[in-house]
C-alpha cells in the first residue's frame, strides 16, 4: 500500500515534469501572452474552444429582439463592398454559403468573431473547416471595424426577416 | 653537402611560397560565420538594407544578415512584373522634359533623417542619366515622387541628405550649359560656356514633397559625391569634384592631371540666407514634376518652368574650395561632424580634413588663391592628418560610431579599418573583388548601429557557379562588432550596386502598410462593390469597371467591344486582407500585367488589333480557385452590331438595368 502511493506520487511528478517540459516552447508562451489567435492547432475536441461562441473578442452580446433599420442600411452598404461578391442573400451558396437563415444557424458572438477574426476561427472551428472542404475558398479577412461587424449582422437579421 | 644545401634551399622557397599565398575566402571565413548569418523559417533579420540598383534604375531590400531579397521597389525603369511604367496610374512618374524616360542608372540613396538620426520615413534615390530625384515611401515601399532636375547633366552627387531632411542635394557629373542658354556652342568651349551646378531640394516636413529650393551656379567641373555637415558642421555640405583640368575629352588621362583636385565645402545655411534676401537668379527651364497619389492611386506629372539660381562667384562666403589628392570620389563625414574624409580614387594615402580647422582658415583668409573666382583653402590648414599607406585606391567610407573608419579600396580589393583619432590602421579584410561602396547600418549618420558591414564589389569573376559572360555583383557582409572584422556571406545583388542604406528592422516594419483601405479609395474610374461593376462606351474608348477578390472579375463575360475600340479596364482589388494582390492580364496587350494591392484601383490599356474572342485572367496566385479566375471578352469588326454587354455568372443583367453607383 504504502509502495503504491509512493509510485503514484512518483508518477504524478514525473508527469509534471513532462507537462513543463512540455510548455516550455518559448513561442507558445508568448502566444499565450499576448493572446495570439493566429495558433494554427485544430480545436476539435478541445474542451477549451467553444464553438458556439467561435473564438474572439465578442461574447455573449445583446442583441435587441427589435431590427435597427439605419445599422442595418449602413451593414447593407458594407455588404455590397466588401462581402456580396462571395455570398447571396438567398440559401443558394455563390463562393462561400448563402446568407439566407444566418443568423438562425449561428449565435451573434460567432458571428461577430468570424467576421473580425476570420484567420483564427478558419483555422480552429469545426462549422468553418466544414465549409472550406465545401467552398475550398478561405473567407477573405475584409478587416471590418467593429462596429462595421455589428451592422453587417443587422443587415443579415433583417435578411432574416426580423423586424 | 651540396645537396643538403640545395634541398633546404626549395624546401624554404615552397614553404616561402606557400607562406605568401593570398588569403582564400576560406581562409578568411570563420568558424561561426554560418550561425552568425542564419535567420531560422519565421523569424525577422535584425535590419532593413535598401541597395541602388544601379544600372537596372530600381532599388532593392535585403535583409541582414540573412542576405536575403525581400523586394525591387521600381523607381526609375519600367517593371512589367509589377505595371510599373505600364498601367495607365503609373505612366506619368516617369515622365520628364524629354518625354516619357523608361529606364535610368540609380547610384545613390539616403534614408530621411531626424537630428541626424535615420527616422524610417521616406528613402530618396538619384538617377543619374536623365537627372532626377526619387522619394520611396516606407509605409508603402513604393516610388511616391520623382522630381527632375534642370541645368544638369549625370546627377551624381545626389540624393546625399541634411540632418533635418531640410534639404536633398543634387550635383552635375557633367557640366554642360545651362538649359537657358543657347546649348549649340562648339564642345571645345567648356571653359567659356559649360557650368555645374548643385540643387538644393526641399522635403516637406510632413508629406515629404519636394522642390528644388535653390541651385548653385558653378564652374564646369564634375561633382562627384558628397555628404552633408552634422553636429558643429550642420548647416555644411560637402562634395568631392575631380577635373579641376576641365577636360572635355579623354577624361581618363586628362582629368587626371593635377596632382589635386578638391572637396567643396558649401555654406548652405548662407546660401538660403541669400535666397531670402531675393539675390537669386530666376532662370526659364522645363522639369517634370510627379506625384503618386494614395488615394486616388494614380500619378500626376507636371511640367514646371522656374528655377532660382544663385551664382556663387557673386557671393564668396558660400563655397570654399579644399584642395584634395588625385581625383576624389568619396566624402564622407564622420558622426561627430568634426572630421570629412576624402578618398583620392588613385591616392595611396586618405586626407582627413578637420572642420574646425577649414573654420579657422576661412575666418584667417588662408587661402591658396582662387578657382574661378572661389577661394581655394590651403591643403595643409584644412588638413586633421593623413592616413599613411592605407591600400591602393580609397573610395568611399563608413563609421561605426566608435572612433573607426573603414574604406574601401579598389585597386588593393580589400576594407581598411582606420583609427579617426589617431589614423592609424587597425585591420584589413581582403574583397572578392574591387569594392565600389560599402555600407554599416546608419554609417553616415550621428548614431549609426553599426555590428554590420557590406562591401559591394564591382568584379565577381570565380565567386559563383558561371552564368555566361556576365555575373551578378556580389555582396559581402562582414561582422564588424570585434576588433577584426570578420567575412560572413556573399550573396548576388541587383543590377550594379552604388551606395547603400541600412537601418534597423523595427524602425521601419512598425509603419508598414498592409492594405490600402477601399473607404479612403478615391480613384475616378474606382468600382466600390461588385454590384457596381459595368462598362461604359464614349465613341470608340470603353471603360471596364470591374472588381477582383477571390476568386472571380466582375465583369468577366464582356461583349460588343469593337475593332478601333481604345479599352480601358479599371480593376478594383476588393479584398481588405493582407498580401492578397490579384493580377490582371490580358491576351496580346502590347504593354504589360496589372498587379492591383488590396483596396487598390489599377488601370490597363488595351487596344485589340483582331476579331474574336481573347480571354483575360488573374495572374497572382490567390486562391485555390485561382485557376477558375478568368474571363471573356468579344471582339467585333468595326460597325458591327453586336450591343456593348456584360455579365458575371447568373448576375447577368441587362444593360438598361443597371445602376450607377
Amino acid at each position: 500500500m504504502f509502495k503504491t502511493i509512493i509510485m503514484k506520487k512518483f508518477l504524478i511528478i514525473s508527469s509534471l515534469i513532462i507537462f513543463v517540459f512540455a510548455c516550455s516552447n518559448p513561442d507558445a508562451n508568448n502566444d499565450a501572452a499576448a493572446g495570439s489567435t493566429s495558433s494554427s492547432t485544430n480545436a476539435k475536441g478541445n474542451p477549451s474552444y467553444d464553438p458556439d461562441r467561435g473564438e474572439g473578442k465578442f461574447k455573449d452580446v445583446q442583441i435587441s429582439e427589435k431590427l435597427d433599420e439605419e445599422k442595418a442600411a449602413r451593414g447593407e452598404k458594407v455588404s455590397e463592398l466588401k462581402c456580396l461578391s462571395c455570398h447571396k442573400l438567398s440559401d443558394e451558396r455563390l463562393v462561400g454559403p448563402g446568407w439566407k437563415g444566418t443568423t438562425v444557424r449561428h449565435r451573434a458572438d460567432w458571428l461577430l468573431n468570424f467576421m473580425t477574426n476570420t484567420d483564427a476561427m478558419i483555422d480552429k472551428d469545426p462549422k468553418v473547416q466544414a465549409m472550406l472542404e465545401i467552398c475550398m475558398v478561405r473567407m477573405p479577412n475584409q478587416n471590418l471595424t467593429d462596429d462595421e461587424a455589428f451592422e453587417i449582422y443587422e443587415f443579415m437579421r433583417k435578411n432574416d426577416g426580423v423586424e | 653537402m651540396k645537396k643538403n644545401i640545395l634541398l633546404f634551399i626549395s624546401t624554404a622557397l615552397m614553404l616561402g611560397f606557400f607562406g605568401c599565398k593570398p588569403r582564400n575566402a576560406q581562409d578568411s571565413v570563420s568558424g561561426d560565420a554560418a550561425s552568425r548569418v542564419y535567420v531560422p523559417p519565421g523569424q525577422y533579420d535584425e535590419v532593413y538594407n535598401f541597395v541602388s540598383g544601379g544600372f537596372s534604375g530600381q532599388v532593392s531590400v535585403y535583409g541582414i544578415p540573412s542576405g536575403r531579397l525581400f523586394r525591387v521597389i521600381p523607381v526609375f525603369s519600367v517593371d512589367p512584373e509589377k505595371g510599373w511604367g505600364y498601367s495607365e496610374e503609373t505612366k506619368p512618374m516617369l515622365n520628364t522634359s524629354h518625354g516619357f524616360v523608361p529606364w535610368d542608372d540609380q547610384h545613390h540613396l539616403a534614408l530621411s533623417q531626424t537630428n541626424g538620426e535615420i527616422d524610417g520615413r521616406w528613402l530618396f534615390a538619384n538617377g543619374n542619366n536623365t537627372p532626377r530625384v526619387a522619394r520611396v515611401d516606407l509605409k508603402t515601399f513604393r516610388t511616391a515622387e520623382i522630381i527632375e532636375i534642370p541645368n544638369s547633366a549625370g546627377n551624381h552627387s545626389s540624393p546625399f541628405i541634411t540632418e533635418n531632411s531640410e534639404y536633398v542635394v543634387a550635383g552635375t557629373r557633367f557640366s554642360v550649359p545651362l538649359d537657358s542658354e543657347n546649348g549649340d556652342v562648339p564642345i571645345d568651349s567648356y571653359q567659356k560656356n559649360f557650368k555645374g551646378t548643385i540643387s538644393f531640394i526641399s522635403v516637406a516636413p510632413e508629406e515629404g514633397d519636394m522642390k528644388i529650393a535653390f541651385q548653385l551656379l558653378l564652374p564646369g567641373m564634375n561633382f562627384d559625391l558628397s555628404h552633408s555637415g552634422k553636429g558643429p558642421s550642420s548647416g555644411w555640405f560637402f562634395f568631392s569634384c575631380y577635373n579641376a583640368e576641365q577636360a572635355y575629352s579623354l577624361l581618363e588621362v586628362n582629368a587626371s592631371k593635377r596632382d589635386k583636385d578638391y572637396i567643396l565645402a558649401v555654406n548652405w545655411k548662407k546660401a538660403e540666407e541669400y535666397i531670402k534676401q531675393g539675390k537669386g537668379e530666376k532662370q526659364k527651364v522645363r522639369y517634370a514634376h510627379n506625384k503618386y497619389s494614395d488615394e486616388t492611386h494614380s500619378a500626376t506629372s507636371k511640367i514646371e518652368t522656374e528655377v532660382t539660381v544663385i551664382d556663387v562667384a557673386k557671393f564668396p562666403d558660400i563655397v570654399y574650395m579644399i584642395p584634395c589628392p588625385k581625383s576624389p570620389h568619396g566624402c564622407d563625414v564622420d558622426p561627430s561632424g568634426e572630421y570629412i574624409v576624402g578618398s583620392g580614387k588613385l591616392a595611396a594615402l586618405i586626407p582627413v580634413f578637420s572642420f574646425s580647422k577649414i573654420q579657422a582658415a576661412i575666418a584667417n583668409k588662408d587661402y591658396d588663391g582662387d578657382y574661378s573666382g572661389i577661394p581655394v583653402l590651403k591643403y595643409e590648414s584644412a588638413l586633421h592628418g593623413e592616413v599613411q599607406k592605407p591600400g591602393l585606391g580609397p573610395l568611399h567610407t563608413e563609421f561605426d560610431g566608435k572612433g573607426n573608419a573603414y574604406t574601401t579600396f579598389f585597386i588593393s580589393s580589400e576594407i581598411v579599418k582606420w583609427s579617426l583619432k589617431d589614423l592609424s590602421v587597425l585591420d584589413r579584410q581582403p574583397t572578392y573583388y574591387s569594392p565600389g561602396h560599402l555600407m554599416i547600418p546608419g554609417g553616415d549618420t550621428k548614431n549609426p548601429y553599426g555590428k554590420y558591414l557590406v562591401a559591394y564589389n564591382k568584379i565577381t569573376k570565380d565567386r559563383y557557379l558561371p552564368t555566361g559572360p556576365e555575373l551578378s555583383q556580389s555582396a559581402q557582409l562582414f561582422d564588424i562588432s570585434g576588433d577584426k572584422m570578420k567575412l560572413l556571406a556573399d550573396y548576388p545583388s541587383i543590377g550594379e550596386p552604388h551606395y547603400a542604406q541600412g537601418a534597423p528592422a523595427d524602425l521601419i516594419s512598425k509603419n508598414s502598410l498592409k492594405v490600402f483601405r477601399l473607404d479612403d479609395n478615391k480613384h475616378p474610374y474606382v468600382t466600390l462593390g461588385e454590384k457596381n461593376s459595368k462598362v461604359v462606351r464614349e465613341g470608340n474608348v470603353v471603360h471596364v469597371y470591374m472588381t477582383a477578390i477571390r476568386s472571380h472579375f466582375s465583369p468577366d463575360n464582356i461583349e460588343g467591344i469593337k475593332m478601333g475600340d481604345e479599352v480601358y479596364f479599371h480593376v478594383t482589388n476588393l479584398e481588405q486582407d493582407w498580401d492578397v494582390p490579384h493580377g490582371f492580364g490580358i491576351k496580346g496587350a502590347n504593354n504589360a500585367e496589372l498587379l492591383i494591392m488590396p483596396g487598390e484601383t489599377q488601370t490597363l490599356k488595351w487596344v485589340p488589333d483582331r476579331v474574336g474572342i481573347l480571354p483575360f485572367y488573374c495572374t497572382d496566385f490567390c486562391s485555390a480557385l485561382h485557376q477558375e479566375m478568368s474571363g471573356y471578352i468579344r471582339v467585333s469588326p468595326k460597325g458591327s452590331t453586336v450591343p456593348l454587354s456584360f455579365s458575371l455568372g447568373q448576375n447577368s443583367r441587362p444593360l438598361d438595368s443597371l445602376t450607377t453607383k
